[in-house]
Parts: structure tokens; sequence; C-alpha cells
């Protein structure tokens, strides 16, 4: 008995809280959404590409965007720069772009375009619920609904929506939707992937693509960087890469991470609710119990008062 | 002597009578006409003939194992080192035009038990083939070297008469 000192108990109290902590992580873990399990996704081999910006053309067309500012097969676009040296993103008028990067292994020139996250921020980041993931594996959105908040655009990991600023009266956000309305709902695959002369993309099931993937890896040995981003990257998307240099030369952040950004804010947006409606109610409760005895006091004060004026 | 002679020349004739078609069956058509795809580009004509002698008369370069001749892939050669010539030589009569068309993704997902489940489609067979060689060896690379553009590849790319009309400087401001 006389053993179980002060230092022992508090030791053991730790132990037992640090316990408590992994256990209620893991609960979380497998509460996670491991995606619809025939979702399509498209594999995006950058080995192949040769930047011949036919997707960007194939996207234009399919999606009646407006017209280009040069043609498709002007390459100077490669050159282009924002203000602040950034390589070419996507906008409302176009969903898909095609940026060259200059490695130690040469040229090597990546498509841009939205992920189509398995577990997507955009939205979660959506008050009014304009986002949609489809069994299919698309990402979409409800233009009709949408308040042009662009909370979307500052939740995206990839920075991928894109907002039509030229729009005065009913400005909304903009971007890939996977061909869904027109191809992938009928079971085809995106235009982009159809019109690209060198198959850079593979259309599939997601589950089929990590596996060719792999096997992609493992027939062509020094190929490839031995990783296929997306496949864990913010907890998986349906759009993966194989690359022959390092992701983090040819645009892709590296240092997202493998748990859904909706992980991050998980246990916040979990106390909000307790925060908002039982929060009021315990304190107000603590409060009443509280100043109960001096309310009563109070109380007989006055009536004593009242009694011997 | 002179008999002798007679049956030389003769001999040599016969020869140079089979020679004939054997050379033209193992160097294959002069040219090809690709034109099954043929819709932003006009048709490739193909000078086969002109990348027989650029392989080296090595078919397999293009032809893989299917022609039973030539080196073959070591990661071929496990399977198909004795497999002979197939009756397949034609690129389209492996490669699928439709790669990712509803029929052909149906037969891979029922063929479970296939190999060649990363088999490009045809279009890509092309490509990578004619582009991989041409970009290591120097060959031609741009778009237009290999098929001209159709009107219908104007229009697609918005190119030639269907360019979008720059912004004439100054008139913006």
């Amino acid at each position: 008995m006389n053993k179980l000192n002060r230092r022992k108990f508090l030791k053991g109290g730790l132990l037992g809280g640090a316990a408590a902590l992994t256990m209620s992580r893991k609960a979380a873990a497998s509460e996670s959404f491991e995606g619809y399990p025939d979702s399509m996704g498209v594999l995006v081999d950058l080995t192949r590409c040769i930047g011949c910006r036919t997707c960007e053309a194939a996207c234009n067309h399919e999606q009646n965007l407006p017209a280009p500012d040069k043609p498709f097969n002007d390459y100077s676009v490669f050159d282009e720069r924002g203000p602040e040296g950034q390589k070419r993103r996507t906008t409302e008028k176009a969903y898909t772009v095609v940026n060259r990067y200059d490695t130690e292994k040469g040229p090597v020139f990546r498509k841009f375009q939205c992920n189509h996250c398995q577990e997507p921020t955009c939205l979660t980041a959506c008050f009014v619920n304009a986002y949609t993931k489809t069994p299919e594996g698309a990402v979409i959105y409800n233009p009709k609904v949408c308040v042009g908040c662009r909370t979307c655009m500052v939740a995206c990991p990839f920075y991928v929506p894109a907002y039509s600023y030229s729009s005065a009266t009913n400005p909304v956000v903009k971007k890939c939707i996977m061909c869904y309305d027109t191809r992938l709902k009928f079971g085809r695959p995106p235009a982009c992937v159809e019109a690209c002369p060198q198959e850079v993309m593979t259309f599939g099931k997601r589950k089929d693509l990590i596996k060719l993937g792999h096997e992609r890896i493992r027939n062509n040995p020094g190929k490839y960087i031995d990783h296929l981003y997306g496949e864990t990257e913010v907890g998986g998307t349906s759009w993966m890469y194989l690359s022959g240099v390092d992701f983090n030369q040819v645009g892709f952040d590296t240092t997202l991470g493998n748990q859904p950004i909706l992980a991050n804010v998980k246990e916040f947006l979990a106390m909000v609710p307790m925060v908002l409606t039982i929060w009021p109610a315990l304190f107000t409760g603590f409060h009443l119990l509280a100043t109960r005895k001096e309310a009563a006091k109070e109380e007989q004060n006055k009536n004593e008062k009242g009694v011997k004026p | 002597m002179w008999q002798r002679k007679r049956l030389v020349t003769g001999m040599a004739a016969a020869l140079a009578l089979l020679a004939v078609p054997l050379a033209k069956a193992e160097t294959g058509p002069e040219t090809v006409e690709l034109d099954s795809l043929a819709k932003l580009y006009k048709p490739v004509s193909f000078n086969h003939s002109a990348h027989v002698e650029i392989a080296g008369g090595d078919c397999a370069t293009c032809h893989h194992h299917t022609l039973g001749t030539g080196k073959i892939e070591p990661t071929c050669a496990r399977c198909h080192a004795h497999s002979g010539a197939a009756s397949a030589v034609a690129c389209r009569d492996c490669h699928p035009a439709e790669r990712f068309g509803a029929k052909y993704l149906q037969e891979l997902a029922q063929d479970v038990n296939r190999y060649h489940r990363d088999k490009p489609g045809l279009k890509a067979a092309y490509h990578l083939r004619c582009l991989g060689c041409h970009r290591e060896s120097g060959g031609p690379t741009g778009c237009q070297d290999c098929h001209a553009m159709t009107q219908a590849g104007e229009a697609f790319y918005r190119a030639g008469q269907y360019a979008p009309v720059p912004h004439a400087e100054g008139t913006e401001h």
C-alpha cells in the first residue's frame, strides 16, 4: 500500500491518459472514408507527356469554355509567368493547363487539373453544400447554389478551383469536373484522356490503377521514382501521378501528408456543436447554482427588511 | 563448260526469282498509309522501307516478337522466346483503337488472368513508338513533321483560320 506514492500515482495517471488518447486517435482513423469501392480514376505518367497541349484543347471544347488567348498549338505559353513568377494555373477559361519544368532529366511536362480527392476539402469547406463527391469518383459542384464565397479556393490543398471574376452579376467557382455530366456518368473517360496522343493518362478503376502504377514502376527499373503521388496524399486522390524526377521538382507539394485535410479540423468541428449548445446550458446552470444562495440570501434580506421597517 | 555456265546462270536466275518474294516478305511493304485514326491530322504516309533500313533490318524494334525475328526484349523473352511468328502484324491487330471504351474496359475486367493489361491503345502505340525513337535519335518530333493538320484540327486547336484574334495593343485602355 505504502508503495503507491504520489510520483507513481502521477506516472500511472499519465500513462492511462496517453493510452486513452491513442485509442481515441485510432477510433477517429477508423471513421475515415476510404472512398467509393468502384470509383474511377486517372493515372498520369509524366514520363510520357510531350507538352502538345491537346488535352487543353479537348477540355476547352468538351466544357464549352471561351476561346483561349493563344492557339492550343502555341508553345510560348510554357514561358508565361504570373506576377510572382508562378507558372500557369487553372482559370475560369481553362480547367486544365500543361506546364513545363526544367529538371536534371531535361524538360518535364505536367498537366494540372482538379485531383478529385477521396475526401475533398472544398466539399467540407463549402457551407452551402455545393460540392458532391460522386460514386464514380468525380468532385462536382452545383453552380446554382454557389454563393461565390471562395472558401473552397482557400481550402483546396492544390489551389485548383478558379473563380469567374469576369462575371459582374453572378460570379461562381469554376473547376474540372472530370467530364462528369457528358462522359464519366456514362462510363466514358474524360475528354483529355481520350485526346492525348501519348496515353499519358490511363483511365480505369482507382484500385486497379494503383496496382497498374506500381507494376509500371517495377517493370521499368530506374525509370520512375518509387512513389505514386495521390495514392495516399491528403487521404488519396482519384488522379494519381508517376514521375521520373522528384515530385517537388515538377510542381507537386510533397509536404501535404497522408491525412485528409479534414482530419486536421475534425476534432475542432466536433467541438463546435458542443460549444454552441452544451456550454451555454451548462454554464448557465453553474451560474444559477453559484448564485442561488446569494439570490436566496438577498430575498431573505429583503423579506427581513420588509418585516421590520 | 558451256553446260556448267548455263547451269550456274539458271540457278542464279532461279535464286533471284525466289529471292524477290523472300526479300519482300522480310522487309514488308514499301509504304503504309496510317489513316484509321486520321481526324485532326491527315493520314501518315509511313515510309516503311526507309525505317527498316534505319532499324538495321531488326523488325523487333517496332514489331516486338510478333514476326518471330530479331532480338527480343528480356522481359518478353521469358514467355515469347520460342513463340515464333504471330498471325498479327499490323499495330491495329493488337492495340485497340478505343483503349478506354466500355467494350475494352469490360473485356479487361472479365479476363482477370490477362497479362498484358497495360497495353497502349492504337494512337498511343504509334506515338510512343515513333516519338520515343525520334526523340532519342534526333528524328523529327513536331506534330506536323509527320502529319499535316486538317481543317477539323485547326478548329480543334484554334489554330490557323480559327486562331483567336489577339488584342490590339493600346486599344483596351
